[in-house]
């Protein structure tokens, strides 16, 4: 009886444990993708621009270039092994190679603080700036996400 | 009992020779060869070579900027039938293709063939380049002489059976290599590039067309660009027919804006093994790309499975 109720406590706190665990991976996965998402929203404003869809202005521009740096910040962290399951275009990369990931987050972040100190002044300076911050969203979903539909 | 015996023999004697003389690698004739004897372009030649994609395998898989111009390999390609050890074709002359010919180089592009009479695999896609201008083979093999010469020697490819018979190739070749455009279209010139960039030298449907047999075999040309499992690694390859469940909600201004920038016109990024292909087209002169978004506007839209 006593070895019942020890196997039914270490079951409990084992399935504790995951719960726990798998809500933290899900946090992490909403977290992460609310992130994505402000970038996304940002380079559509900024996108939108730079393809003549709506006029250019410096400052809305500058804000969503501001906007995806503080998105940026810490958004490695929010990848924690086992968080690869799940309602997630996570590449399993990301778990087998934190170096080449946490790089491309690095070069991202680079090219958001330069445009974010030396603010696009006329629609030509924002195409480039766009192509400059825009390269790093290829050059990480090249290896790091799947699309899955 | 024994004239059964040397029936069956004289039978599976005669089935061994038709399959040898049918799966012989196939060799170009003297109409190919007298253009590849005129003057290449070497800038032409820059162009075929953008839109041929030839860097996104040849290239080492992280090449960025005029790494890949390196073209010695280097860069494996994992399929559910092995692990393709791409080959060197930088101009080394032991480990690139150096001391080739410009005749054993049209082989190559046009039938799949090596200088020593083996069938390569259709992992390199020489069934779209099979549809070539001989003079673009010119133009791209004097660009491609430019190039710097890489010292790598890649190992032989790692194949599972039945996949590493070299002569079930050319079985396989019988079947589905043929020059044979996909669209018929008249004599529109836009759209005729167009067609030349997709359906050839870009090599679209490789990826883009779902494949009979399973998956191993040819491109089924019914569900044409309409998207279909990834040849490597996880993932689906997007319909980019104009049905709906495809790419019929962009223009054709969104089309070329993507192959310049790489943002859908949701700005959401180019990612997986399009990345390399985007960056390509991104060098092409803006003409081409109008014509390659004209081109995918004309197809069938088709409803993706």
């Amino acid at each position: 009886m006593k070895f019942l109720s020890k196997a039914a406590a270490t079951t409990a706190l084992a399935a504790t444990a995951f719960a726990v665990s798998s809500v933290a991976n899900a946090d992490a996965i909403s977290d992460r993708q609310a992130k994505m998402k402000t970038v996304g929203k940002s380079i559509g404003i900024v996108g939108k621009m730079a393809k003549g869809q709506s006029d250019f202005d410096a400052a809305i521009a500058l804000q969503a270039f501001v906007d995806m740096k503080n998105a940026a910040q810490g958004f490695e962290a929010l990848f924690p092994d086992g968080s690869g399951e799940g309602k997630t275009e996570a590449a399993p990369a990301i778990f087998t190679d934190r170096a080449g990931f946490e790089a491309k987050q690095v070069d991202f972040v680079a090219a958001l603080d330069k445009v974010t100190v030396a603010a696009p002044a006329d629609l030509k300076a924002l195409q480039a700036s766009l192509r400059d911050v825009g390269a790093n969203c290829g050059a990480c979903h090249k290896a790091y996400r799947v699309k899955k539909n | 009992m024994r004239r059964l015996l040397i029936t069956s023999l004289v039978v599976v004697l005669f089935g061994a020779g038709v399959f040898w003389w049918l799966t012989e690698p196939k060799t170009a004739g003297n109409e190919v060869i007298s253009w590849l004897d005129k003057e290449g372009d070497v800038s032409k030649g820059k162009t075929v070579f953008w839109a041929g994609g030839c860097a996104s395998c040849h290239a080492s898989k992280d090449a960025e900027g005029d790494d890949k111009l390196l073209l010695g390999g280097n860069h494996q390609l994992v399929t559910p039938v092995g692990t393709f050890n791409v080959p060197n074709i930088s101009p080394h002359p032991d480990y690139g293709i150096g001391s080739w010919t410009v005749e054993e180089f049209g082989n190559a592009m046009l039938f799949g063939t090596s200088p020593n009479g083996k069938h390569y695999y259709p992992a390199f896609p020489y069934t779209s380049y099979s549809g070539m201008d001989f003079e673009d083979i010119k133009h791209l093999w004097v660009f491609l002489k430019t190039l710097p010469s890489v010292e790598t020697r890649n190992p032989p490819h790692s194949l599972s059976f039945p996949f590493n018979i070299s002569r079930g190739t050319g079985l396989w070749k019988l079947l589905y290599l043929n020059a044979s455009s996909v669209l018929n279209i008249d004599d529109d010139p836009v759209l005729k590039r167009g067609q030349y960039l997709v359906e050839v030298l870009g090599h679209c449907g490789e990826c883009h067309t779902p494949r009979g047999m399973g998956g191993y075999g040819g491109l089924d040309k019914s569900n044409w660009l309409a998207g279909g499992p990834a040849p490597e690694g996880d993932g689906k390859i997007p319909n980019i027919t104009p049905h709906e469940s495809g790419i019929g909600s962009w223009s054709e201004d969104d089309i070329v804006y993507y192959l310049e920038s790489g943002f859908t016109p949701d700005f959401d990024s180019v990612g997986g093994s399009m990345v390399s292909v985007q960056q390509n087209m991104a060098k092409l002169p803006k003409s081409d790309l109008e014509a390659i978004a004209q081109y995918l506007k004309a197809v069938p839209p088709v409803a993706s499975n």
